[in-house]
């Protein structure tokens, strides 16, 4: 499953400057184990010791936050849309 | 308290003063941190000097986030620029008081700001800060109130305003914004996902978004509600505020202002109990605290508290840290119990507030009932906006008596309580 990652600007620099990344896997955790995988930096910036997302980090898959759908096994369409995007809300 | 940096609230992460809102390395919020300098200046010097001040937020600009001062070419003039916010007045509200079996309610009128919201202070910290880091346009996500004030504030300082709106907002909060000449774009969801595109748009563009890449300093004009409550109140703290809550700033922020002046030892005593008010159609706050859980977890919101509807509030967890510090609580309201609290507003004190306000007063009732309140607390009530803004809450709620122009018809058809 080809999933496309969309890199928030904070992350970018851990990313290889890529705003965009293409990545493989059936749930969020294995998109997100892959992006690991390549970018290895990335794993301490999202997630907690115990592997969770970090509190601050928002995921969403074709737009909707996965603490909506399945959490981290929400399970991903070939072709969609992950983005990691920080929390920051009010207004 | 010169301003020094940003710091990430959770690693402590240190950054410059720029349009950044998040750490990079672990994607907390970025606050604004001071030089303190606790403990020893001339109180009686630095009172009058904040009383010697304008009439507006910037009399407190010693505590904001600002690089030149407050703005304007002198002191003097600073609140003749822009939109000057702030110094709204403080009411001894004894009918509602009495209403509710307490002693000392004040409720502090944040309607009374040049449009009509405590985001005028917000966003008059968050604009003059964008001004000073070069931007030319600013924009914002938001529940209503907000894209009010960043529209008026684009138009007084002749800045581009781009403001994103859920689509299905009331008409009154649309058409009072989009009169200012802003942009109003209407993005098809709930506030939460005009969030998540602006928090991408934020990235696209080189616009300051007030509420995002410019949080850090945003948040601060927060800061400026508590001090005036403490300075009208004879520099003194209130025993307990009741403060809604939607993303959970306006709540923590107020905190951090009466935390401030009590290091400095401008105020003496406890920081006040905190209790905080959202609806209970959209309540992640609320229900975090009534499971005591450190987070919260996000809902999509479905109530008539618009300007309240964040379903996953960033500052979440600082609410509830807070409210449990304090001995405080975060408290939710029914529709129904928010309409009554408008009436019970408007009836007791002559301020007519939009929903978050009839949430705010129905939470004050429910803790008075509940018996949370000793009768000796002086409570202060935070009402952050205008009733005109949320119109459609309360038709319907009261009868009007339409009549012939003669005096038979008046008599006939209006009751009179009044003997003549």
């Amino acid at each position: 499953m080809s999933v496309v990652v969309k890199i928030p600007t904070q992350l970018r620099a851990a990313a290889g400057g890529e705003a965009e990344m293409e990545v493989e896997g059936a749930t969020v955790q294995e998109v997100l184990d892959d992006l690991f995988e390549r970018c290895g930096e990335l794993r301490t910036r999202i997630s907690d010791e115990d592997g969770a997302l970090r509190r601050f980090v928002n995921v969403y898959v074709a737009g909707e936050d996965i603490r909506f759908l399945e959490g981290l096994a929400t399970p991903v369409n070939d072709g969609s849309e992950l983005t990691i995007l920080p929390a920051v809300a009010g207004g | 308290m010169a301003v020094s940096h940003l710091e990430c609230r959770e690693c402590k992460a240190q950054y410059p003063l720029e349009a950044l809102y998040v750490c990079e390395q672990c994607f907390g919020p970025l606050e604004v941190a001071y030089d303190r300098e606790d403990g020893h200046r001339d109180l009686g010097e630095l009172r009058r000097r904040i009383q010697g001040g304008p009439q507006n937020i910037w009399r407190y600009a010693d505590f904001l986030p600002l690089a030149g001062g407050p703005p304007g070419p002198s002191g003097r003039l600073a609140s003749r620029v822009g939109l000057p916010a702030g110094c709204t007045p403080l009411i001894r509200a004894d009918r509602l008081a009495k209403r509710l079996g307490l002693r000392e309610v004040w409720v502090k009128n944040d309607a009374a700001n040049p449009t009509h919201s405590f985001k005028d202070r917000v966003v008059s910290v968050a604009v003059t800060r964008a001004r000073e880091l070069g931007f030319e346009t600013i924009a914002c996500d938001s529940t209503g109130i907000l894209a009010n004030s960043v529209a008026a504030h684009g138009a007084a300082l002749g800045l581009e305003s781009f403001v994103f709106i859920p689509a299905d907002l009331e008409e009154q909060k649309v058409l009072a914004t989009g009169i200012y000449g802003a942009t109003v774009v209407g993005v098809e969801g709930n506030y939460d996902d005009v969030n998540r595109l602006c928090t991408e748009l934020c990235a696209e563009r080189d616009w300051a978004f007030v509420n995002i890449n410019l949080r850090p300093y945003y948040a601060e004009g927060s800061k400026t509600l508590a001090f005036e409550i403490a300075e009208q109140l004879g520099w003194e703290l209130p025993d307990r505020c009741v403060v809604p809550v939607a993303s959970g700033s306006l709540f923590t922020k107020i905190a951090k202002g009466f935390d401030e002046w009590r290091a400095l030892g401008l105020l003496e005593g406890e920081l006040p109990r905190m209790n905080g008010a959202q609806a209970e159609g959209c309540s992640p706050v609320a229900s975090a605290f009534a499971e005591g859980h450190d987070v919260c977890r996000p809902v999509k919101p479905s109530t008539i508290a618009k300007s309240l509807a964040i379903g996953n509030p960033a500052d979440g967890p600082y609410a509830l840290d807070l409210a449990r510090r304090t001995g405080g609580s975060v408290d939710a309201v029914s529709d129904e119990e928010i309409r009554a609290g408008i009436a019970l507003l408007a009836e007791t004190t002559g301020v007519f507030t939009e929903t978050a306000g009839g949430v705010t007063t129905a939470v004050l009732a429910k803790l008075a009932e509940r018996g949370d309140i000793d009768p000796d607390e002086r409570v202060v009530l935070v009402i952050t906006g205008e009733g005109l803004k949320t119109l459609d809450a309360v038709r319907g709620t009261f009868e009007t008596h339409t009549i012939a122009p003669t005096v038979e018809a008046f008599q006939d058809g209006v009751p009179q309580t009044v003997a003549v």
